[in-house]
């Protein structure tokens, strides 16, 4: 079955914390938990969303999203991204993911966005 | 001060006729040693040799500490000069410039 | 006398050498180096040039050939005539390249060939065997005068078998001891020339105090005592031997002049144990003025001997038959101790130049040979090679020393080795002079002069002493021995001159020829440039030398020098030359210029380089100092100001990096915890994940608490206003209480904790709480970031001399990289972002606050083979700390 959301983060409470949320809603949720190889993850997991953290080892959100952006796949390369902030990041972030969520969120909030994202 | 330069070029020169008679030493010692051997070693070589042989080494051990205290004293006299410009004439070899690793 | 006592005077004598060298040792390492290096010890120490062959056979020599024995000290008075221009540059210029040897000078000079020294090393070593062998002899003979003289003699002879064997033990264990301390970059050994500089003055009174007695005592006055020589004269045997040849008369004064140049004895005591030049002041009368005394009444002695003592006695042994025959036991045996000190002082510095010349340059180039591939983190301790080699080839040559006073035997086939050790040695003199005074001199002109000397001397001198071969076919009325010694000596200085004239010097070997004709500092050329990554090789091969701490604290000062902190100096040529020259003084120049190639990867030097470094030394010359110590203020300033620059630039960018980690560590606990709580008020949860969510909560919100109660403590730290509850600790207790605390992280990571418990026990007055602190985070960063297989933490504390404590705590893994070893202490500067997990890199900066406010550092010493921390901590805090009494 094709993964619905794949999520970038580091963080393994956070990541619990969206996955336990958003597989309530029905969707199916990948995770990877490094910046090093999420391109790669990407790739290989096709999802319908990305959710991605600014802050990661090795690998910033910003560079994997240019990664993700340059993807020759054009299908692959426009795949929503939602970027996971702390605030006063997001402006610069902002301007380049689809949606910019900031830290802490709320979860209705979380759970609205990606329902908005996933076509 | 114009007595400054004239005692400078005194302290320095003095200092290098020093240096001249501490090269010259060596020289005549052998001198002194070699010489008389060749002359007449068969006067040489007994009682009176022993008085001649041991009163020429005295005579060079003397000699050589005077020498050296004056060196010594020219040498700091001359360093003493230097400390307070001009410097002193391009001629005088500068002071032994210890190593650098010395210092450590 | 009772030989027991006699036994038992010597042992004490023995004994009493053993406490003053380790005394002078101890006093030394303590810093109390002033009445060591006053220009009278070091004169006394000279005086090893006076050995048994002169105590004991100067007489005996007198007696048989009269006032020619008297060349012997002639030659080097001769030469301390030119102390101020000669002896003083020889020094400087020794001194200046941390020469080691004799082998070491010229292997220098000769452009750093290893062959070179090799080829004198063989010199040296054929020439000191049979000279050793004769101090052990005139040790047994001498106990042998006594031991006939006492009531059960034969039996004791018997014993005596041995002495010989005792001897050379009983000296090598001083050598090793005292001689083996370390591998200091000066090679100086304080205890060692303490102890001969006591020796010489035992051996000056014993001597004087016999002619006194025979000049005064036994005859009446310098008067009669000048009549009886006349009168022993007269006798036309006597005569005949004591007729002044001139030629050999000018040949022996060449070559006892030559000795005293080249001898490695002499070159030890003259050259390598001088602190700086300025002691032959002293000694330009005063060697002289001892070796005058030790020569004025060898003459007397020879004559009353000859008038008062059986015929047929042997007149080396007159000093001691003399006194004993009259009576005199006292006075016997202070001669016998005078005899015993002259063997002894000169086994001891020989086997030691000896040694030093045999490892630097048989041993250590062969082992460094044999293990070809090279690479930094080679782990054996080249430092501790060193050291056994230089045992072992002490051991050896005494060994080889006892061996052929054994095979020999004879006592006549012993007495001519004083002489041809001399000649042997003297071969290496044009080549010494040449390298000092004429710059065309090179290696080529050595090779041929050191190698055809050394060829004839074997053929025309040595082996005809040891007899194989005959003389050399002379014409008669010719001394067979001068022509010898002329013959060799005239080809050798030929043969230098000659192959130097027709061959051309390599530009490393141009640059010494400059440097040590001019007596000016080389610059070693280099490529390297700024933040060159090799400066921590070159620290871990230093380490391996000089031992941890000297190298760091070398490598610190010359950094410090450049206007840079931290451990790691600039590459600069001045750098690698002061570097390599260092490092030959512990391990002789060839050597440590062979090692620093290896790896600073050797730049072959080209003729325009060599101009350009030709220029830069001249240069260097003709500055004033003053000039130089401006430029040098001005480039440290300029130095300063860059780093300070480069450091605030630094700072701002991480100013702003610091607010974001800040709000991202803030906000990533909160995110878990405002999201799980949220979904905990949902109803349909499972009992399991509802305890498991609050778990999580319970969990970040402890590390939100963490980090707040880092930030608060690092702010109260930096503002200065930290209290300290100070009390006397024990730092043992400390790093078991630390070591306990940390083992909770990453548990299942089993590390080997090699600690020196005993080393541990220290006490200081600092805050216990804050220095555990510091040392649980410096252990708990070790257990989370060494990546080695099996991974070892080496913990060490000692006491510095200047009083604290310092702990060094090292771990093997692959450590930090010099760029960012400065940005560690820094705030949220994390290192590899992987391993974070649980920190946020605060750490460090808080340890860094702690240890100032406690008064004392903690930095990263590169160079280890691992991130390895230095915990430096004053005896007390210092009392501007905001600390209160203890309650």
């Amino acid at each position: 079955m094709k993964m619905d959301i794949l999520m970038i983060e580091d963080e393994p409470n956070i990541a619990e914390a969206v996955r336990f949320l958003l597989s309530r809603e029905g969707w199916q949720v990948g995770l990877h938990a490094d910046g090093a190889g999420a391109i790669e993850a990407i790739r290989a997991a096709t999802p319908r969303l990305v959710i991605l953290d600014l802050m990661l080892p090795h690998r910033s959100g910003t560079q994997i999203l240019d990664d993700l952006r340059a993807e020759g796949d054009a299908a692959l390369a426009a795949t929503p991204v939602l970027m996971l902030t702390a605030r006063g990041q997001s402006a610069e972030a902002g301007a380049r993911a689809d949606e910019v969520l900031a830290k802490p969120f709320d979860n209705d909030e979380l759970r609205q966005t990606v329902r908005r994202m996933l076509p | 001060m114009p007595e400054r330069p004239l005692f400078l070029e005194r302290a320095s020169f003095h200092r290098r006729r020093l240096g001249d008679a501490a090269r010259v030493l060596p020289v005549l010692t052998m001198l002194l040693i070699l010489v008389p051997v060749w002359w007449m070693p068969a006067s040489l070589s007994y009682a009176g040799g022993a008085v001649w042989i041991f009163g020429l080494w005295a005579g060079l051990i003397v000699v050589v500490w005077a020498l050296h205290r004056a060196l010594l004293r020219a040498e700091a006299a001359t360093l003493r000069a230097s400390e307070t410009p001009p410097p002193p004439p391009a001629e005088t070899p500068p002071p032994p410039v210890k190593g650098p690793a010395d210092a450590l | 006398m009772p030989f027991e006592a006699l036994l038992a005077t010597c042992l004490a004598y023995v004994a009493l050498m053993f406490g003053v060298a380790y005394a002078a040792d101890r006093a030394a390492a303590r810093g109390h180096v002033r009445w060591l290096d006053h220009p009278l010890v070091y004169t006394m120490s000279l005086s090893v040039y006076c050995s048994a062959w002169t105590f004991y056979g100067a007489v005996g020599y007198a007696s048989r050939s009269g006032l020619e024995f008297a060349t012997i000290y002639l030659g080097p008075t001769l030469v301390f005539t030119a102390a101020w221009w000669g002896l003083r540059r020889l020094v400087r210029v020794a001194r200046m390249h941390h020469v080691t040897s004799v082998a070491d000078l010229i292997s220098a000079r000769f452009g750093k060939s290893n062959r070179l020294a090799a080829i004198v090393t063989l010199i040296a070593v054929i020439a000191s065997t049979p000279y050793i062998a004769l101090q052990l002899q005139s040790v047994r003979l001498s106990f042998e005068v006594f031991a006939t003289n006492a009531p059960n003699g034969p039996e004791i002879n018997g014993a005596l078998g041995g002495t010989a064997l005792w001897v050379a033990a009983g000296l090598a264990l001083f050598t090793i001891l005292f001689g083996t301390r370390n591998l200091a970059a000066d090679e100086r050994h304080h205890g060692v020339v303490t102890a001969i500089a006591l020796e010489a003055v035992v051996k000056l009174v014993a001597f004087i105090a016999l002619g006194v007695f025979v000049v005064w005592g036994l005859a009446d006055g310098p008067g009669d005592m000048l009549d009886r020589i006349a009168r022993t004269a007269a006798d036309p045997q006597v005569a005949e031997g004591w007729l002044l040849k001139p030629d050999r008369w000018t040949a022996l004064i060449l070559v006892s002049a030559a000795a005293i140049l080249t001898l490695p004895r002499m070159f030890q005591v003259m050259v390598v144990e001088a602190a700086d030049e300025e002691r032959l002041h002293v000694a330009g009368w005063a060697f002289p003025a001892y070796l005058f005394a030790m020569s004025l009444f060898v003459l007397p002695i020879a004559v009353m001997g000859r008038e008062l003592l059986p015929a047929g006695s042997n007149p080396d042994l007159y000093v001691l038959t003399l006194p004993a025959a009259a009576g005199q036991d006292m006075l016997a045996l202070l001669v016998f101790l005078g005899g015993f000190s002259a063997a002894t002082s000169m086994v001891v510095v020989c086997a030691i130049a000896v040694a030093t010349m045999v490892s630097n340059h048989w041993l250590v180039p062969a082992w460094l040979a044999l293990r070809r591939i090279p690479s930094p983190d080679e782990t054996d301790d080249l430092r501790g090679f060193v050291l056994n080699a230089r045992r072992m080839a002490i051991l050896a040559v005494m060994a080889a020393g006892w061996v052929y006073h054994q095979a020999s035997g004879g006592t006549a086939a012993l007495a001519a080795m004083g002489l041809v050790a001399f000649t042997g040695m003297a071969q290496v003199l044009p080549a010494m002079l040449g390298g000092l005074l004429w710059r065309g001199a090179n290696r080529k002109g050595a090779y041929a002069g050191i190698g055809s000397g050394l060829v004839l001397w074997m053929a025309l001198i040595f082996l005809p002493s040891v007899g194989v071969g005959g003389d050399l076919p002379v014409p008669p009325g010719v001394d067979p021995w001068t022509a010898a010694v002329m013959a060799s000596l005239i080809v050798n200085t030929l043969a230098f001159i000659g192959m130097s004239i027709f061959g051309f010097p390599d530009p490393v070997e141009r640059l010494q020829g400059l440097s040590f004709v001019s007596a000016v500092e080389p610059i070693r050329h280099s490529r390297m440039m700024r933040g060159d990554d090799r400066a921590e090789p070159l620290l871990a091969m230093a380490r391996k030398v000089w031992g941890a701490e000297a190298a760091l604290r070398y490598f610190q000062a010359e950094a410090r020098a450049q206007g840079r902190s931290g451990y790691l100096p600039d590459l600069t040529p001045r750098f690698l030359t002061r570097l390599e020259r260092r490092l030959a003084g512990s391990i002789g120049s060839a050597t440590a210029h062979a090692m620093i190639d290896r790896v600073a990867g050797g730049v072959a030097l080209t003729v325009a380089d060599l101009l350009q470094v030709a220029d830069e030394a001249q240069r260097a010359k003709e500055e004033t100092q003053r000039l130089e110590a401006a430029q040098a203020e001005l480039t440290r300033t300029a130095r300063q100001l860059r780093e300070a620059n480069d450091k605030l630039t630094d700072l701002s960018v991480q100013k702003d990096a610091f607010l974001s980690q800040i709000s991202h560590e803030l906000r990533t606990p909160m995110t878990s915890v405002r999201a799980f709580s949220e979904i905990l008020k949902e109803p349909d949860l499972t009992p399991e994940d509802r305890s498991r969510f609050a778990g999580i909560i319970h969990t970040e919100a402890g590390r939100l608490t963490r980090l707040l109660d880092d930030l608060l403590d690092l702010s109260v730290l930096e503002s200065g206003r930290a209290q300290l509850n100070v009390s006397v600790v024990n730092l043992h207790d400390l790093i078991t209480r630390a070591l306990a605390a940390a083992s909770a992280t990453r548990p299942e990571r089993g590390f080997l904790i090699d600690r020196d418990l005993p080393a541990e026990h220290l006490g200081l007055i600092t805050d216990p709480d804050r220095l555990l602190q510091v040392l649980i985070n410096v252990i708990t960063n070790a257990r989370k970031y060494c990546d080695a297989a099996h991974p070892v933490l080496i913990l060490r504390t000692r006491r510095p001399e200047t009083g604290g404590a310092v702990i060094d705590i090292v771990d093997n893994g692959s450590g930090i990289d010099s760029g960012r070893q400065s940005l560690i202490f820094e705030k949220f500067a994390r290192l590899n972002d992987p391993a974070r997990a649980g920190g946020a890199g605060l750490g460090l900066a808080i340890c860094r606050e702690i240890m100032l406010t406690l008064g004392g550092d903690i930095s990263y010493l590169p160079g280890q083979g691992g991130a390895a921390f230095r915990i430096t901590l004053p005896q007390r805090p210092p009392a501007s700390a905001g600390s209160e009494p203890p309650a």
